[in-house]
């Protein structure tokens, strides 16, 4: 593995982490995108050293492992397909309430927006 | 049964493929699927008796060698899960025709549920590591259209946070999967025990940890199980039924796999304490709650924790009681969302301050909500007590005390929760503005909930034969390397 590559999936993996902690959902994409392409970077690189060609280099010592380049194109089709449901995810979001916010869990907000919490918790019945 | 393994994803992903080309008519598609399910239901039955009497069961894809192919393995463990996942896809299907929601006669429902069935089906058989992953994608997606299906505003909201957190657990499994590769140089389950047992301590550490990572918060297990409660309640109760059911189960079948099978002993105490937690703030979040849908869905955090424990435990004997116990919670958890679902199609709502003297309306759905959840709660005449005496006296045995105090208050609270169910929505006098004894629901939700039940008392009835298969399961997983590296539990 070089340098560069190893510095490239760094990268991609603390930009792609910084927007996923994001609360919009079109950063939390892009995210997912960039964290996608760091792991796909990461599993060519399992492959050990790269040489030549896997299936045309026929003969040769220096033979690239084929493995991982499968498992990367598996990995790049489901990345497709999760970032096209997660935009459409926020399209949906946007036509609902205008934003695409990621919002909190139910009982938070209740907790949260309920002062007297204290007195009478669990004793909704 | 050579070669066949790989139906068991390919029928319900061609049965998939069948109802796209059916959008328009709802009447095939139900056909369809009833059909696929129910076949693979039959031929996973017929595998287990096979894996039983002849053996563990292979098949690899375009005749690669089993190394780098596309590798299906059905071992004890593998046909149990598929067996009891099957049934319970099958049944729940019915349940959904029977219901008729809004979502189920959407011309995406069918599809979607046969994509699921494929990938839970697919998890089960995986042979590789990354065939694990690219099976449980296929689940997951299915499980992403399934919760949004309806698109309003809840499951929009509840179902980004689904994805979101899914999504990044993928990520964290495939990075898993790249690692695993570059430090072992396969991906084979078969061969991963002994090439993990001989890398040096630390790595081996790493991966089992980013492993345990992605596959518990599939499993929702305690820092990451906070998606759950939130999204499942949000679904219609069929979807929400096999969600509780199954697909947890299957993250707590891949951390049992990778934890006994790859990294005995590694993350022992770990475990312990993640199981523990799981269990206590699973249980008080359930108490804290108001309605049905979110007292279950924090049920099975608090559920999985016992799982969790057994496997922290380790040994055949732990393996046995934890393999008893995933087959006894998979039809309990689902017959509670089924009854939970029959409520709401009599009563419109699953809140508790709003439900009241249902017992008098129908003694018999009473009696259909009390069985399973005195059984999840644990009490002696149901399959739940032998579930938990299991877990228990192994801990007892070790030594670990603490989490057998931990697991014995769990399942009191565990009674208390279910009880604010039963005195909030079935005890008590109906409400005078309700028509005594008019219920609404399909007689197929009612026969359907009745089946899943009758399995719960089966499991009690056959615990004998079932745990003794139990142990046969177990003694399969005994960690390879254990011999050579001298770490096998007590």
């Amino acid at each position: 593995m070089s340098l560069v590559q190893a510095g490239l999936i760094a990268v991609l993996f603390s930009v792609g982490t910084f927007l996923v902690l994001h609360r919009s959902l079109t950063r939390i994409i892009l995210g997912v995108g960039l964290l996608g392409n760091g792991v796909n970077l990461l599993i060519l690189t399992s492959g050990s050293v790269p040489g030549d060609v896997p299936i045309l280099g026929e003969g040769g010592t220096e033979l690239t492992d084929p493995v991982p380049q499968a498992l990367v194109l598996t990995a790049i089709v489901i990345g497709l397909a999760i970032v096209a449901f997660l935009l459409s995810v926020a399209y949906r979001s946007w036509t609902i309430d205008g934003n695409d916010v990621v919002e909190d869990d139910i009982s938070d907000r209740r907790i949260a927006a309920d002062p007297g919490v204290d007195e009478d918790f669990g004793e909704e019945t | 049964m050579t070669g066949g393994l790989a139906l068991f994803v390919a029928a319900p992903l061609a049965g998939t493929a069948l109802c796209y080309v059916f959008a328009r008519n709802t009447a095939l598609q139900r056909a369809v699927a009833v059909t696929v399910t129910l076949g693979v239901t039959v031929a996973s039955v017929a595998l287990l008796v096979h894996v039983d009497t002849v053996g563990p069961v292979t098949t690899s894809m375009g005749g690669w060698p089993d190394a780098i192919s596309i590798t299906f393995v059905a071992d004890r463990l593998a046909a149990l899960m598929l067996v009891v996942g099957n049934v319970m896809m099958f049944a729940v299907l019915v349940y959904a025709i029977g219901q008729g929601a809004r979502d189920e006669r959407s011309p995406w429902y069918a599809p979607a549920y046969l994509a699921l069935v494929a990938g839970v089906s697919g998890a089960f058989l995986a042979g590789d590591l990354f065939n694990l992953f690219v099976c449980f994608e296929i689940l997951l997606m299915a499980s992403y259209v399934l919760l949004t299906l309806e698109g309003n505003d809840d499951q929009i909201r509840s179902g980004t946070t689904y994805v979101v957190l899914n999504v990044v657990e993928s990520l964290v499994l495939v990075t898993g999967v790249a690692l695993v590769f570059a430090t072992t140089g396969t991906l084979s389950m078969a061969e991963l025990p002994d090439r993990l047992a001989a890398l040096p301590d630390g790595v081996a550490l790493g991966l089992s940890l980013l492993l345990l990572i992605a596959f518990g918060l599939k499993a929702a297990v305690f820092p990451l199980f906070s998606w759950l409660p939130d999204s499942y309640p949000a679904a219609p109760s069929p979807v929400s039924a096999v969600f509780a059911g199954l697909l947890t189960k299957v993250g707590v079948y891949a951390i049992l796999r990778t934890q006994t099978q790859w990294f005995p002993d590694t993350n022992r105490t770990l475990l312990l304490v993640v199981a523990a937690a799981t269990m206590v703030v699973g249980v008080l979040g359930a108490i804290a709650q108001a309605d049905i849908k979110r007292i279950l869905s924090f049920h099975i955090v608090s559920q999985i924790g016992y799982m969790i424990a057994g496997i922290a435990l380790g040994g055949v004997a732990a393996v046995a009681a934890v393999v008893f116990y995933v087959v006894h919670h998979i039809p309990v958890k689902t017959s509670l969302f089924l009854v939970d679902g029959v409520v709401e199609q009599d009563e419109g709502t699953s809140q508790l301050d709003r439900l009241s003297g249902l017992a008098r309306r129908s003694g018999l759905l009473a009696v259909l909500f009390l069985v399973p959840a005195l059984s999840l709660a644990g009490l002696p005449p149901f399959s739940g007590f032998v579930g938990k005496l299991g877990i228990v006296t192994v801990g007892l045995d070790q030594g670990e005390w603490w989490i057998v105090a931990v697991a014995l208050t769990v399942s009191i609270l565990t009674l208390v929760s279910m009880m604010k169910i039963w005195t909030g929505a079935f005890w008590g006098a109906a409400p005078e503005r309700q028509r005594v004894g008019v219920l609404r629901h399909h007689p197929l939700m009612a026969a359907v909930t009745w089946f899943v039940v009758a399995l719960t008392i089966g499991v009690a009835l056959f615990a004998g034969p079932i745990y003794s298969f139990a142990e046969r399961t177990a003694d399969d997983l005994r960690p390879g390397p254990a011999a050579t590296t001298g770490t096998g539990a007590p």
